[in-house]
């Protein structure tokens, strides 16, 4: 600058060139920062969470807990077998059911269903649950997490769309507490 | 030879970066730093450019995509030439790279170099640090298997923790709401253009730092830093009694980095790679997901923590242990530098020695999770089946089919997450046992409900036998009286 009053035009022109990449920084944030967070904004979209077909109810004998699994409501091409989920179906008398999430309630590592000991324990630090999926030991500071689930035309749909995670995230997806077993 | 004289000439007119290079290599250090104790930074630069070197090789044919990277690693195991030696190496490359850095950091921690002037040397080196984990972790995602789908479960899970944030953040991490291809991808980028950029810049930063300062000094007991004096005093070190960097004091860290070299090839060539283990795919549920072994501890400390306490401590755990380790600098910037004089110092790194070791120890055994298959596959032991009653020996039936040695060991079989029952009759009274049984509680599940009475008084009867020849099993005082 030539002088303390007035900008020389070349200071003018500085400005203007600095103003510039300004405006297309802001211009270029907007879309980066919309693609960067996607994986959040998707979550609330419609189609996220959605029913899914766990099969026939005749799979599922009444006072058995069995094994089952369903494919992600949103699946990309190169999921491969990541978007098929496991998950523990309880039948409770034939008529009311309670669907467990395989991951534990502690960190997320797949519980096992013991019949004999009626226990669902999980082989990363021990946690234990109970038939209803209740706390029994361990770390874990709360229950399996459970889908909500109807019988339609004898097939049993559960709504899944999202890993459970303690950080009470799924309190739309998982019904709090399990049904009196 | 006289072309080749010429050809660097010619470059360096233009270049100009001949002079300015000797001038560095030949800086004087002070004569003691020419230390074997000195040479961790710089192995720890000749590792991570193997990284960088078998990364790209890696980076080749690995395919970033959930439904084909595990089989990706399988065919450069197997199919191509010397594609496990190349797994190998970086898999090992990364274990010698953290324990190297890990090394530097005691090595420096102890010979006082994060005071005055050095402060800044130290904060990046914490950076460095960091991102060396990043990278540890980002890489033990991409080795996409059983235990790295897992991990990212318990990543998540951790994540999810965090109050308000914590569901976005759990998204952001997988990419998703799953645990899928846009999960491994996003790790990719990290593993492969975000952190390695971090480390690249902060290793630039890391090295300048050090030739603009000058290496910190060999400590002398006694020989105080403070601000005032500090830099004449050292000034004066490297001026009256330095040698030069090149080739004094270089040709030990020469050594050392091709003996780590080797030592990572040797490894790479007799241990193999690193997995993949099984395939990640979350149906396959017979699995006991494990970390990597430089997150042992963490898996151990997240099994030995009270519940109430998990939060809290993994959330605000980490901020406080990097807060104290960038403000270190700022409030121990003066005075002693020699470990003789520093007793805190080192029963802090011992300390942090042995809680990590034990940690880590712990986190390789896992005795507080189940021996899921114990209850099939592992008998009762004969000596404790010999003269039994056959209420006793049903009693022993129900031990097994109600899978109590999933946690309780017998003779040393089975599992360790409850206190082994040898001597349990010891221990507890008949009362004590059936109440334990059926309520449970100290961290074990309530039977009540899954055995009958005939049940319960069979494996209380069984229970009750359990005690060493000598020693009367516990009995109830006041029983007794009653009886008497």
């Amino acid at each position: 600058m030539t002088s303390s009053e007035r900008p020389s035009r070349r200071g003018i022109f500085l400005g203007l060139g600095v103003l510039l990449n300004a405006i297309a920084g802001l211009t270029l944030a907007v879309p980066i920062l919309r693609y960067l967070f996607s994986p959040v904004s998707r979550g609330r979209k419609p189609g996220s969470r959605a029913w899914v077909s766990l099969g026939r109810v005749e799979k599922f004998p009444a006072g058995q807990t069995r094994f089952a699994t369903y494919r992600n409501p949103v699946v990309t091409p190169s999921d491969g077998e990541t978007a098929t989920i496991p998950c523990w179906v309880r039948n409770i008398d034939g008529e009311r059911f309670q669907i467990f999430a395989i991951n534990c309630a502690h960190l997320g590592c797949p519980v096992r269903w013991f019949p004999q000991s009626n226990l669902f324990m999980c082989p990363c630090h021990g946690g234990a649950y109970y038939a209803d999926g209740s706390r029994a030991s361990g770390p874990p500071e709360r229950g399996l997490f459970e889908y909500r689930y109807r019988v339609d035309g004898g097939t049993l749909f559960i709504e899944a769309g999202a890993m459970p995670t303690p950080g009470a995230s799924l309190a739309s997806l998982t019904v709090r507490r399990p049904p009196c077993a | 030879m006289r072309l080749m004289g010429k050809l660097g000439r010619w470059f360096d007119d233009r270049l100009q970066l001949g002079k300015p290079m000797m001038v560095t290599m030949a800086h004087p250090v002070p004569r003691q730093t020419a230390s074997w104790f000195y040479v961790f930074g710089s192995a720890a630069l000749t590792v991570f450019a193997l990284q960088v070197v078998t990364g790209i090789l890696l980076a080749i044919l690995y395919v970033p995509s959930a439904g084909e990277a595990w089989g990706s690693l399988q065919v450069i195991n197997e199919q191509v030439a010397a594609g496990w030696f190349i797994r190998a190496l970086h898999g090992w490359g990364s274990n010698f790279m953290l324990a190297i850095v890990l090394i530097h950091m005691v090595q420096v921690f102890l010979f006082g170099a994060y005071k005055f002037p050095r402060e800044l040397t130290w904060i990046i080196g914490v950076l460095l640090l960091l991102v060396t984990l990043g990278m540890a972790f980002t890489g033990q995602v991409l080795r996409f298997d059983q235990d790295a789908y897992w991990g990212l479960g318990l990543g998540a899970s951790i994540v999810s923790r965090v109050p308000v944030l914590g569901p976005a953040l759990v998204n952001l991490l997988l990419g998703g709401p799953i645990i899928a291809s846009a999960t491994l991808s996003r790790f990719f980028a990290l593993h492969v253009f975000v952190i390695p950029g971090l480390l690249i810049g902060f290793v630039g930063l890391h090295v300048l730092l050090v030739l603009k300062l000058g290496i910190n000094e060999w400590p002398m007991p006694g020989r105080i830093v403070r601000r005032a004096t500090y830099l004449a005093e050292y000034h004066e070190l490297t001026e009256r009694d330095g040698i030069p960097f090149v080739p004094a004091a270089v040709w030990k860290d020469i050594i050392f980095s091709g003996f780590v070299l080797l030592s990572i090839s040797a490894c790479a060539a007799l241990f193999g790679p690193f997995g993949p283990g099984g395939q990640p795919d979350p149906t396959i549920i017979q699995t006991a997901p494990h970390p990597d072994f430089f997150f042992l501890w963490l898996y151990a400390l997240l099994s030995y923590l009270p519940p109430a306490a998990e939060t809290p401590v993994l959330l605000i755990g980490p901020v406080i242990a990097l807060a104290v380790l960038i403000a270190l600098p700022f409030f121990a910037g003066e005075g002693e530098k020699s470990w003789k004089r520093r007793p805190i110092a080192v029963l802090t790194v011992l300390l942090a020695a042995v809680a990590l070791g034990s940690l880590t120890h712990l986190g390789a055994h896992t005795p507080w999770s189940p021996v899921m298959d114990a209850w099939s596959g592992e008998p009762i032991p004969e000596k404790y089946l010999k003269g039994r009653t056959a209420l006793e020996r049903h009693g022993a039936l129900v031990l097994q089919l109600k899978q109590c040695r999933n946690c309780h060991s017998l003779d040393e079989t089975g599992g360790k997450r409850g206190p082994a029952l040898d001597g349990v009759a010891v221990r507890l009274t008949q009362d004590q046992l059936i109440r334990q049984v059926v309520q449970g509680g100290g961290n074990m599940p309530a039977y009540g409900k899954n055995l009958s009475p005939a049940e319960t008084t069979a494996l209380v009867a069984f229970l009750e036998t359990l005690h060493p020849p000598g020693q009367a099993p516990a009995s109830d005082a006041s029983r007794a009286a009653i009886v008497q």
